[in-house]
């Protein structure tokens, strides 16, 4: 059976980059709402750490680049919607200034089964981690000294989303 | 026109958000490349670094591609969100 195509339109309509915080309680209760047909809910929520390389993080700021942000993640979840049967997609990103603990991104996925579910919620975070236009830039305190460095890319986050392919 | 956009820590390099080229100044994204690395030593030195990935009209594209009259093309480091 041929699948519907879904449009960078359509997709966008899945996406929310925000500043505020989210409700994990609320998108779960989005992504059920009415709907009967799907027995699985895969979230994913990442956070602020405070620690990155040994260093004690205070503050993230996160920038992004409007439109190609919201495109590009369209595109992966059109991606992910063509490799697995999943019925709806969330994916929440956050921008500007976080602290420790703050809620970072969310992705949530249903499926009438558990495994597609699964699999394309970590599709998707995989691929946001290497296509989506954002940049992180850590507020760091060394020995009482404050100062800030942009995050570098990590092979390894490359490495998993190869995987994929 | 061709519209160009720096992002994250390219942008604080270059102390520079966005400028404007000339369409017939360039062909390719490379082209771009080289004439921006010509501006100065600074730019020259920030645009040898081989990892900066490039977009244009929001996709990501390589060096070859084709720019015409009216695209953004953008320039920034690898991503790092999640």
């Amino acid at each position: 059976m041929l699948k519907q195509a879904t449009s960078i339109k359509d997709a966008c309509q899945e996406i929310s980059i925000q500043a505020d915080d989210f409700s994990l309680a609320d998108e779960v209760a989005l992504l059920e709402k009415d709907n009967v047909t799907d027995g699985a809910v895969v979230t994913f929520t990442g956070r602020v750490r405070n620690n990155n390389n040994g260093n004690s993080v205070t503050t993230l700021t996160l920038e992004h680049y409007p439109g190609m942000t919201e495109k590009s993640l369209a595109k992966i979840i059109i991606q992910a919607k063509e490799r697995w049967n999943i019925g709806r997609v969330k994916v929440i990103h956050r921008i500007g200034e976080l602290n420790i603990g703050d809620q970072i991104v969310f992705v949530g996925v249903t499926s009438k089964h558990r495994q597609d579910a699964f699999a394309a919620n970590e599709f998707i975070m995989d691929y946001l981690k290497v296509k989506a236009p954002f940049w992180k830039k850590e507020q760091i305190t060394d020995d009482g000294q404050t100062s800030e460095n942009w995050l570098d890319a990590k092979n390894s986050d490359t490495d998993k989303a190869d995987l994929w392919s | 026109m061709i519209k160009i956009v720096f992002f994250a820590a390219l942008r604080e390099q270059l102390d520079c958000a966005e400028l404007s080229l000339a369409a017939d100044d360039a062909k390719t994204v490379d082209d771009i490349k080289q004439l921006l690395s010509d501006k100065n030593e600074q730019w020259q030195q920030t645009f040898s670094n081989a990892s900066l990935l490039s977009a244009v009209n929001h996709d990501m594209v390589d060096g070859s591609h084709l720019v015409k009259s009216g695209d953004e093309v953008a320039f920034f480091p690898p991503v790092t969100g999640g």
